[in-house]
């Protein structure tokens, strides 16, 4: 189980630094949500996993899961989605006022 | 809990927040109703600053506990003396950034008031929070309104750097997340002082994860505050941004050294074991770099904004560069030159723009000739700007730098300061002095009529340059409140104690119960 999700937090996040470092807007906002679930998997696995366990509560478990990342996945989640959606936005903003949706385009003279 | 005076540690986070949940219902055009809540709300901040300042100037403590859950389980809120000055200079330089706004800048785009008032939120509750995810939810408050705030009255050059401000910032939230659940993996909690506990009890198995996570962390207060080399967004952003925007951003590179101090001070002191003094080794060649780099970029600006911004930067490797001595002279030194460089810099944004808006199409830059129509009174204010930024004497900035010199000379660095810090003093007062002379000096055209003006944005301005002035006049009592803040920083025990022992909870730690099996 713990390797399989380590697995999966690199290759997220292996494909999101990827995709950030094109040029352009699009693939660079692919970039930011693939980012955003790595990071939310990990928050997830940072109170230790606990698979085959009641989620939150249960009678005769021995062991819990932790609930604490949970609420704080689902912060991260808000935030992510609020921000990602004021990325888009300006992203076309940009588009429309510089005329290219380059990440880094020229400066004017 | 039922006095206001109870409360009164929760107040600069609920006040910006009630105002901007009503002025995002005002409709944001900058009404004279939005703008009589704003200048309330701001205004309000004062006396409750004023309060936490009185109240922590003894050595006090306060401790707010939301929701009335004990620490380490719920989100405790701590004002100590570095808390409250943070407050109360985020309250001076928002109330004149906003009174700036008046006359007019508010009206360029939706929603200023609103996103104004947001901003303060986040910036108050960074100062206050002593909890590691709460200070990442009011970093989040902080950048999303300094994002729509850089963008305030449109632009191409505002567009362009508001996307790498946005993309860059993102994504060092992300960083923050790893960074908060590599600590939290590793000690199972995230309340600051519970976290100071646990670090300094880590095992040796444990202080890989421990190391990275603090050192994540680092890297994302880096981001925030600009140091080198994470901190090319700046000048574009702060360069483009409207003048009362700029100027209240001169206080959010300083929430990310406040961040550094707060949690590294915290958490990975001498005493943390195996990830003691993670911090340290990192922030003196780090200090350095950003000044290098800033003062070339200074040199190469050719515009005043641009030019102010990069003198953000140097401030922010200035501050990082005195954090890196860790003493507690230096971190004394470091919090008063905190004080004036974030005061003047305010200040001067506002006057670049005063400038920029009487010199018509010419703006801003240094490689046009153009008169401004009051040259005697910007020109005075300039230079008293100039002279208190760039540490000459009589004003505030020379007290600071020659105290910081003064408590950097047992260092090893002792060289690399004195060097870095002289030599870029010189080349600021080259690039003010040049600055002044392409503007205020054998300049063409005949100036615009200024009759009709509002008086608010001179007023303004001075208000906050004529900081650096009241902090020389006063340096005795400023400088003995640094020194003390920066003795109650250094006492660790003394936070830990006031936020768990308050309720004689006992840690989870104490009983051996880690909730967490990795």
């Amino acid at each position: 189980m713990e390797a399989l999700v380590s697995f999966l937090v690199g290759a997220m996040s292996a494909s999101a630094v990827y995709l950030l470092l094109r040029a352009r807007t699009f693939p660079v906002v692919l970039g930011l949500s693939l980012l955003g679930y790595a990071v939310n998997v990990f928050l997830f696995a940072s109170g230790g996993l606990t698979p085959d366990q009641a989620p939150l509560v249960g009678h005769g478990m021995d062991r819990l899961p932790d609930p604490l990342p949970q609420a704080l996945v689902l912060t991260a989640i808000v935030i992510g989605f609020g921000m990602t959606a004021f990325l888009v936005v300006l992203a076309l903003r940009a588009l429309g006022d510089l005329g290219d949706d380059g990440v880094d385009s020229e400066e004017p003279p | 809990m039922s006095h206001l005076a109870d409360h009164l540690a929760v107040l600069p986070i609920l006040i910006p927040l009630a105002a901007g949940a009503i002025l995002l219902l005002t409709g944001g055009r900058g009404s004279r109703s939005e703008r009589g809540i704003s200048l309330a709300a701001a205004a309000a901040l004062l006396p409750v600053a004023l309060l936490l300042l009185a109240r922590t100037a003894s050595g006090e403590t306060l401790v707010y506990y939301l929701g009335d859950w004990p620490a380490p389980y719920g989100i405790s809120l701590f004002v100590d003396r570095l808390s409250a000055l943070m407050l109360m200079l985020g309250t001076v330089l928002g109330l004149g950034s906003l009174v700036y706004a008046l006359a007019g800048d508010d009206r360029r785009g939706g929603f200023f008031h609103a996103l104004f008032q947001f901003q303060l939120l986040g910036i108050n509750g960074a100062f206050l929070t002593g909890d590691l995810f709460n200070l990442f939810v009011f970093f989040e408050i902080l950048l999303i309104a300094s994002y729509a705030l850089q963008l305030h009255g449109g632009g191409k050059a505002r567009v362009r750097a508001a996307l790498h401000l946005v993309v860059l910032n993102l994504i060092g939230s992300s960083i923050f997340l790893i960074g908060i659940g590599a600590l939290y993996a590793a000690t199972g909690t995230l309340n600051l002082a519970d976290l100071a506990v646990r670090v300094s009890q880590t095992g040796s198995d444990q202080a890989g994860l421990l190391r990275t996570g603090g050192l994540l962390l680092l890297a994302v207060f880096a981001l925030k505050a600009a140091l080198a080399p994470l901190g090319f967004w700046l000048p574009p952003a702060y360069g483009s941004a409207a003048a009362p925007v700029a100027a209240l951003f001169a206080i959010l590179t300083k929430v990310g050294v406040y961040a550094i101090l707060r949690v590294h001070g915290l958490l990975f002191g001498p005493e943390a074991g195996p990830a003691a003094s993670l911090a340290v080794p990192w922030l003196l060649p780090v200090g350095l770099g950003t000044i290098a780099v800033a003062t070339l970029g200074l040199m190469a600006s050719r515009d005043l904004q641009r030019l102010l911004s990069c003198l953000v930067v140097l401030s922010a490797g200035t501050l990082t560069l005195a954090l890196g001595l860790d003493s507690r002279a230096a971190t004394s030194a470091a919090l008063y030159y905190l004080l004036n460089s974030t005061l003047v810099g305010g200040g001067l944004f506002l006057l670049a723009g005063l400038i920029a808006g009487e010199r018509g199409a010419a703006a801003g830059r240094l490689d046009e000739r153009r008169a401004v129509a009051r040259p005697g009174l910007l020109g005075s204010l300039f230079f008293l700007g100039a002279v208190g930024v760039a540490g000459l004497p009589p004003l505030a900035g020379f007290a600071a730098k020659v105290y910081l010199l003064q408590s950097s000379l047992e260092s090893p660095a002792a060289g690399w300061v004195f060097g870095f810090l002289l030599g870029s003093g010189l080349l600021v007062i080259v690039a003010l002095s040049r600055a002044g002379t392409a503007i205020f000096w054998r300049t063409g055209d005949a100036p615009s009529d200024t009759a009709g003006t509002s008086p608010l944005p001179v007023l303004s301005a001075s208000f906050l340059l004529l900081g650096t002035l009241a902090l020389m006049i006063f340096a005795r009592p400023a400088t003995e409140l640094t020194q003390a803040a920066a003795t109650q920083l250094a006492d660790r025990s003394a936070y830990i104690d006031a936020v768990l022992a308050n309720r004689g909870v006992s840690t989870p730690a104490s009983t051996g119960q880690v909730p967490n099996d990795w």
